[in-house]
């Protein structure tokens, strides 16, 4: 790099350390937009002790159980994806990919399908069977849609990545020699992952 | 080749090369030096549209009574100059725009790490801003509530709330870009010999700045998401009859928001560290403390924000606690004035117009600070919460101090980066109306708060009258100053003399490439054999 004249400027080498301490930082904000509503979790949970038990008792475990399998397993297959990228098998690598994709697919439909029971009980923000209860479950059923909504969207962002990742593998532009585009967003899905891995004890198991 | 200080003088990095022409050499261009002036112009017109609506402000409290305005229409007025100045002007003004043009020349670098990123960051401002302007004319008309958007009002209220949350998460999230950008940039692109303690002063500030930007406004994006979520499906989290508590909103903006005005200060404080040692001909005194101080600053000031909430209904031992804290962070503060104060002691100095500037800065922010602290003790506090004495204090650290920091910025490094100077003699002018009339409006801003005259209200008590009448004066010779600023600067920037590649003598990297720099910077790699302030072996 000593001597760079004007026109081999124009060969930037990829930095990789930078692009991944990018990431890191940009999951670090992601915490924090999440440590907002945790926050509000940890102090409406205290001022409000039985309302969110009654609240937590009424959430289906085997929904978000099932969903934190799903999501487990999704961070499984990008981890794997990753693997064989590195050891040059570019076919194993857009499948498991893809495996990640569908995954995440189903997560939003089980999704879906809990949040549908719920509303069809009368439950979710400002409805008048929600109004009715006491102040405590109300809090309760409020800031788990809006934790389980926000969630949601980032499973479907990247669900989105997943699917952009791969069209890149399949175009070559993503191959056994710069992948930090999937590195990258391998943790970005594990972050996702992460956050689940909190919502899931602190509103199905724990109360 | 006729090389002249006439129209066809070669123009850096001006001459795009690779096709696009036009307005498209701009807004698609990932050169950090146009996208640093596409932030200084967007910023600095709307530094001019908040500054009107400032004078329109004045102009309804020159007399008592309803002069021009309905209290509505003053209401929504205050809003959009606070949300304008804070959100469009103040916080991405030095970083942004300054940070942009120079950080990557002053380590040496080609471009920031993400140059794309870089663009998007921009893009994502614009769009924001457009959100921002269309929520004033749109729906319920433009939201009313205070920059602060503080629950229940903002949620109840039927002007245009929600699209002005959405307008200020993107913002923020452009900023959290740049920050993560800067960063990034800061660690892995110094140029050979660059080591931590050669980095210049600003990039020094701007690394603690992209700090507190990266970990603090992720807590407005979900302070600000949840008055949309608030307003659009009703969650009731902040509202009282259904459990909720609006304190819980006031904790969560005030999380962002105290340590984001070190976003909009500790920046400043760069500029004005940079420029000192140049004008007194002398090594910044105590590079070290100034650079840790900045740091400590972004650390300390993450912790204050409840001081914004002394009046709010917490309990006794937690205003006592934030209030001890919020004094502490007066110390790296004071650090930095001294370090100023010192390095002019005993220098050669030149009173050209960027110091003059610096100068107008250390006064107005020394002024700011101070009556900081009577606001961070709780009990002048409780006196004077919300009256003009807060309006007083924070134009002063903000206007005073950021405001003026930007101003030097300009007369600093446009030189620079367009290759030509101003008219010091008309640059001193304005700098001398600006100040004199800046005393003379806040100044009288707080003397009639502390006499108990209460903010937000568009109408006062005849007692109140003298000093109003003084402040709309000054307020009119401030803006004979600006005027004069700007159109000395753009005349000088467009037709000035060649201002030649170091026509301040500094020692930093900046000046050691042609001005204006070419594309990427550097002809030749540089490489840094020595600190930034060290004029001796300079050569200089
Ligand atoms: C021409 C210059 C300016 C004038 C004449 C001016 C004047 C005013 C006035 C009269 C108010 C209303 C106070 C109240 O009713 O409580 C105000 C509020 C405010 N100003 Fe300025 N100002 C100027 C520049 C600035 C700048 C440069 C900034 C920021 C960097 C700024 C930030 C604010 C903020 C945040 C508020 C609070 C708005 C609110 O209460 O929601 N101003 N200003
Ligand atoms: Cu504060």
């Amino acid at each position: 790099m000593n001597d760079s004249t004007p026109e081999n400027h124009a060969a930037h080498p990829k930095d990789y350390l930078g692009a991944k301490l990018g990431m890191w930082l940009f999951l670090f904000t992601e915490v924090l937009l999440f440590g907002g509503l945790f926050i509000l979790y940890a102090v409406y949970l205290q001022r409000y002790p039985e309302g969110f038990k009654l609240g937590g008792d009424q959430l289906n475990v085997w929904f978000g159980g099932g969903n934190t399998l799903v999501l487990l397993t999704s961070s499984l297959s990008v981890a794997m994806a990753i693997t064989a990228l590195q050891r040059g098998r570019v076919k194993q690598a857009a499948n498991l990919v893809g495996v990640t994709v569908i995954m995440a697919l189903w997560f939003l439909v089980n999704k879906f399908f809990e949040w549908s029971a719920k509303i069809q009980h009368g439950i979710y923000p400002s409805s008048e069977h929600l109004k009715e209860m006491p102040g405590g479950e109300q809090v309760f059923f409020n800031i788990y849609y809006l934790s389980t909504g926000l969630h949601g969207i980032h499973v479907l962002v990247g669900m989105f990545v997943m699917i952009w990742v791969l069209i890149l593998i399949k175009k070559g532009k993503v191959n056994p020699d710069d992948y930090v585009t999937l590195e990258n967003a391998g943790l970005y899905w594990h972050l996702v992952d992460l956050i689940w891995i909190f919502i899931f004890p602190l509103y199905y198991l724990i109360l | 080749m006729n090389q002249t200080a006439s129209s066809s003088q070669p123009r850096g990095f001006w001459e795009a090369p690779g096709g696009r022409r036009g307005i498209g050499a701009w807004v698609f261009s990932t050169d950090h030096k146009r996208i640093g002036l596409l932030y200084f112009y967007s910023t600095l017109l709307f530094f001019c549209v908040g500054a009107l609506l400032g004078l329109a402000l004045r102009l309804e409290l020159f007399a008592p009574g309803a002069d021009f305005f309905t209290p509505q229409q003053y209401n929504a007025l205050f809003t959009l100059h606070g949300v304008v100045m804070i959100f469009l002007f103040i916080i991405p003004g030095i970083p942004a725009a300054f940070g942009n043009l120079v950080m990557p020349i002053q380590i040496g670098a080609e471009d920031v790490a993400f140059p794309r990123l870089n663009l998007l960051s921009w893009w994502l401002y614009a769009i924001g801003a457009i959100l921002a302007l269309t929520s004033l004319f749109t729906a319920g008309g433009a939201p009313d509530t205070g920059w602060t958007f503080y629950v229940p009002f903002s949620v109840r209220t039927t002007t245009n709330v929600s699209l002005a949350t959405v307008a200020v998460f993107i913002i923020g999230f452009s900023g959290i870009l740049t920050g993560l950008n800067f960063l990034v940039t800061i660690h892995r692109m110094r140029a050979p010999g660059m080591t931590w303690w050669r980095i210049p002063l600003f990039t020094w500030s701007l690394y603690a700045t992209a700090w507190v930007q990266v970990l603090a406004t992720p807590v407005l994006g979900i302070t600000v998401l949840l008055i949309f979520a608030e307003r659009v499906v009703g969650s009731g989290l902040f509202d009282p009859t259904r459990g909720g508590d609006p304190i819980m909103y006031q904790h969560l903006f005030w999380i962002y928001s105290h340590p984001a005005v070190y976003i909009m200060i500790l920046p400043g404080m760069g500029v004005i560290t940079d420029i000192i040692p140049v004008f007194a001909r002398k090594p910044v005194f105590g590079y070290k403390a100034i650079a840790i101080s900045s740091l400590a600053i972004a650390g300390a000031g993450s912790v204050v924000w409840a001081h914004h909430m002394t009046t709010s209904g917490m309990s006794d031992t937690a205003v006592l606690v934030f209030s001890l804290l919020t004094f502490l962070v007066a110390i790296p503060s004071a650090v930095k004035v001294f370090n100023w104060v010192a390095t002019l002691y005993k220098g050669s100095i030149s009173l050209d117009p960027p110091l003059l500037f610096a100068l107008s800065f250390i006064f107005l922010f020394s002024i700011g600070g101070l009556t900081g602290l009577v606001l961070g003790a709780a009990a002048t506090d409780v006196h004077v919460h919300d009256t003009y004495f807060v309006v007083g204090h924070f134009h002063f650290v903000m206007f005073g101090g950021t405001g003026f920091a930007y101003f030097a910025a300009m007369h600093y490094w446009l030189p620079k980066i367009y290759g030509r100077m101003y008219n010091k003699k008309a640059a001193v002018w304005g700098w001398a109306l600006m100040t004199f009339g800046f005393i003379v409006l806040y100044m009288s801003m707080m003397i009639v708060g502390m006499e108990g005259m209460p903010r937000r209200y568009y109408d006062y008590l005849p007692k109140f009258t003298f000093w109003n009448q003084l402040a709309t004066i000054g307020s009119w010779i401030l803006a004979c100053g600006l005027i004069i600023t700007f159109v000395n600067i753009f005349r000088g920037l467009f037709k000035g003399e060649a201002a030649g590649d170091n026509p301040w003598g500094g020692a930093s990297l900046e000046w050691q490439t042609s001005s204006p720099p070419p594309l990427e910077n550097f002809v030749t790699e540089p490489e840094v054999t020595h600190g930034p302030y060290d004029f001796k072996k300079a050569g200089l």
